[in-house]
């Protein structure tokens, strides 16, 4: 018996398919969306409703050894916020990092149905994949940090470049990623090595290597291109969080030469002004290059005040944190492959760089001319908890809340910014793009983000309000994999989602060159470093487009 | 009738959350309906009522009888008011005050007052671990209020506090006033090892040798203005057998450290 659902006379936004507040009805069978259902189907009376496909986070931490780090770190958080078990729901813990099940659920009741974990060293994937098998509801998958990597360093060092590339599919495979991220790229061996050491240029050598930050991060993207890897490298800029990194940032999207690639929480490497005085907003310089070049996406990574946790890669930055707010923090090593650092922070309407932070981010939002390639995020947990995008999208949709919300922040920092002069506001159909179908297109889901005939059944119902943030923050129906799992604002049933993984093809004898490698220098042995297909649970393979 | 009188008929199998027990919860209800509300056994949600027999209306003044040492967080967010309990009492009691008095005539458990802003807690017999402290993760501690334990108190006594006074009639055990902001903590017996471990600033004082910590620093010896002032109203407030002559007019060897930390903070001990 197939399970079938039909969802009538709601207003569908499905930009993907040009469908802008149509009503329309949406047929589902077996998860998948379809063209037309029995005439006996349950249906769903989405009357004065807004449909549209489930949400998508491209940037978020929510899984693995960091993230448990963090939520060790923050016992009193999770006091304050407990997330009671219900009849189909299990139990968890908030705040600002929350627990696993806690994460899936509060994705799912604000519409999102997909997740992306942004960050994971190979080395604790493991890890990553059983935390994100019992992260509910939601689909998800991680990038693999290899911007620090050793042995592709010393591969590069020699010029290898085929081999280079071989190793990066070899470790997408071994540790089932989604695609590779690259973080402060160089800083982190120099910080293992220096005291205090980073990279302030992405022309200067690294150390011993003799290559540059702008050569490895051609080299990948170059890789990644080959590879045909269904999302671009996800690349958090080098001098994160420094006045005056636009120019960093620049340099970093020139490397693409053209080549599609995705910056990370671009708000966060947009600060004008001069190395070590006060910041200015750099927005403008960031996206015009960005509106200029269609190989680009971008995800915001929007700061909103209040708690937030800097969970990062970045070790260096982690340091320069710590001499903000001196308060608990962890910083660690992880073997040949990267960094870590971890905060818990704040972010206050009376600081003069929160208010530009904050600012910076909406700037970018409202002069971004593409929404399909300037996404929502606010890199979860570092610039705040997930659960304020419902808030974020009325500031993108209401311009006399954000002019009343600018009262009441620093107003130096409000004066070094063009936020007053800026009176666009998000339509619906452009907020369904910067959460759904954008994201989907630059993650290469061809499944997601739309509702077109063959999609995943992920859908989410909305009752339509002015208060946008009242609208986005309890849709009346989440519709995964074509179950219902929130019917009439109420959990119906628990529901596991897939994880999503690539697996670009390589040459086998690459791993006899990475194996001497690991036996001198890893804590692990090789043979128990690649991560067997058990540890995927339910999952779904997205097909690579290598180019021969 | 003036206080509203609870007696432990039914002792619980595992630990009672009971935050209803507090002026703040039963304020203008009756009977039944202070014997309607919640309190958690273990996972279950069960009613005062099933633990309880209550006489009187819900007046700010209480009065518990019984062993109720498995009984926790009594006296939740009281701001005004008193509770006399007429035996021991479990943990967490006074969660969250800001005012109003608690008397506990037996033994207190662990963690007396976490969070409290003001108002007193008296405890007549021995009390547990953590008293007046931080919970884990919290920055700071207590700030503000009184912690009377006129018998023995086990470790961390005032954890990161940031204000407020705690007196200890008898010993403290180890790390007394541990990360303390400021604030006083006054021992009248013997202190455990590393007191004052990562103090920023604050006092500790007490009336018996104590081992210190290498990063604390001997500074001088001398007769506190201060300790005299705080001590008569200790003596005033059921302390009297505790303090004699000699403490007040005698001198203190002061300590400063914690050298790790600001070093402001100070370590007094009574010198005879």
């Amino acid at each position: 018996m197939p399970s079938e659902l039909k969802i009538v006379n709601g207003r569908v936004y499905d930009p993907a398919n040009h469908i802008n507040g149509d009503v329309q009805d949406i047929c589902v069978r077996d998860g998948k969306i379809v063209d037309s259902v029995s005439k006996s189907v349950t249906k769903i009376d989405a009357h004065g409703m807004v449909v549209m496909p489930g949400a998508i986070d491209i940037h978020c931490h929510i899984a693995g050894p960091k993230v448990n780090l963090a939520r060790k770190l923050m016992p009193e958080d999770h006091r304050l916020d407990v997330h009671p078990k219900t009849a189909v729901t299990r139990s968890g813990t908030g705040g600002i990092v929350p627990s696993t099940f806690a994460t899936g659920y509060r994705y799912a009741t604000m519409g999102y149905t997909t997740a992306m974990e942004a960050a994971v060293p190979p080395i604790t994937a493991r890890h990553v994949l059983e935390e994100l098998d019992d992260t509910p509801v939601i689909d998800k998958g991680f990038y693999v940090l290899l911007g620090n990597n050793a042995f592709l360093y010393k591969l590069l060092k020699e010029g290898r470049k085929n081999e280079f590339k071989e190793a990066i599919a070899w470790w997408v495979n071994s540790v089932h990623a989604y695609t590779v991220k690259l973080v402060n790229t160089g800083s982190d061996e120099l910080w293992k090595g220096r005291k205090n050491a980073n990279i302030t240029d992405v022309n200067e050598s690294i150390d011993h290597y003799d290559i540059t930050p702008v050569h490895v991060m051609e080299s990948f993207i170059e890789a990644a291109h080959e590879l045909g890897l269904p999302h671009p490298p996800h690349i958090h800029c080098n001098n994160l969080g420094h006045s005056g990194n636009i120019s960093t940032t620049l340099d970093t999207m020139k490397a693409a030469q053209g080549r599609r690639v995705h910056m990370a929480h671009i708000q966060f490497h947009s600060f004008g002004g001069e190395l070590n005085k006060n910041p200015v907003s750099g927005a403008r310089e960031i996206i015009d290059y960005i509106n200029d070049h269609e190989n680009i996406t971008a995800d915001v990574g929007q700061v909103m005040f209040g708690k937030a946790t800097a969970m990062t890669a970045d070790a260096p930055l982690a340091w320069m944190l710590r001499n903000v707010k001196f308060d608990k923090w962890v910083n660690a090593d992880t073997e040949c492959e990267s960094g870590c650092g971890i905060i818990p922070f704040s972010y206050q309407e009376s600081i003069y760089t929160h208010t530009l932070q904050w600012a910076m981010g909406l700037e970018l939002f409202l002069m971004s001319k593409d929404p399909w390639r300037v996404l929502l995020s606010t890199d979860h947990p570092n610039g705040g908890s997930f659960m304020n995008y419902p808030k974020l999208i009325k500031l993108l949709m209401d311009s006399a809340y954000r002019k009343e919300a600018l009262k009441h922040l620093n107003q130096k920092a409000v004066d070094k910014t063009v936020l007053l002069e800026l009176d666009r506001e998000y339509t619906l159909n452009e907020i369904a793009i910067i959460t759904r179908a954008g994201p989907a297109r630059a993650l290469g889901l061809m499944n997601k983000g739309h509702l077109g005939v063959g999609a995943d059944a992920d859908i989410t119902v909305y009752t339509e309000e002015d208060d946008k943030e009242k609208m986005f923050n309890a849709p009346r129906y989440v519709i995964k994999d074509g179950i219902t799992v929130i019917n009439d604002h109420e959990f119906a049933t628990d529901h596991k989602g897939k994880i999503l993984h690539s697996k670009p093809g390589y040459n086998e004898e690459i791993a006899a060159e990475i194996e001497p490698f690991f036996e001198d220098y890893y804590s692990v042995r090789f043979s128990n470093y690649a991560i067997s297909d058990d540890y995927l649970h339910d999952h779904e393979e997205i097909p690579t487009h290598p180019k021969s | 009738m003036t206080t509203t009188f609870l007696r432990l008929h039914t002792q619980p199998d595992v630990p009672l959350e009971a935050e209803a027990i507090s002026p703040v919860a039963i304020a203008g209800l009756s009977e039944l309906g202070i014997e309607h509300l919640p309190v958690l056994h273990g996972n279950i949600k069960a009613k005062i009522g099933d633990f309880f027999k209550v006489t009187g209306k819900g007046v700010p003044d209480i009065l518990l009888e019984g062993d109720l040492g498995k009984i926790k967080m009594i006296g939740a967010g009281m701001s005004a008011g008193s509770i006399t309990i007429e035996g021991n009492v479990g943990m967490h009691v006074g969660i969250g005050m800001s005012g109003g008095e608690i008397l506990v005539k037996g033994n207190a458990s662990d963690w007396v007052g976490p969070e409290m802003s003001g108002g007193r807690i008296v405890v007549k017999g021995n009390a547990g671990h953590m008293i007046g402290s931080a919970f884990r993760g919290q920055a700071i501690g207590i700030t503000g209020g009184e912690i009377f334990i006129h018998g023995d108190a086990k470790n961390e006594i005032g954890n990161s506090m940031r204000r407020g006074l705690i007196a200890i009639g008898g010993d403290a055990g180890d790390f007394t006033a541990v990360n303390m902001r400021a604030g006083t903590v006054i021992v009248m017996g013997k202190m455990g090892v590393r007191a004052g471990a990562g103090m920023i600033r604050g006092t500790v004082v007490c009336f018996e040798d104590a081992p210190m910590l290498p990063s604390f620093e001997f500074s001088c010896k001398y007769q506190p203005l201060f300790l005299r002032l705080y001590l008569i109203r200790l003596q005033e407030n059921g302390f009297e057998n505790k303090i004699t002559d000699q403490h007040l007019n005698g001198k203190y060897r002061r300590y400063s450290g914690d050298g790790i930390e600001l070093n402001r903070g100070e370590i007094l001990l009574f010198s005879r």
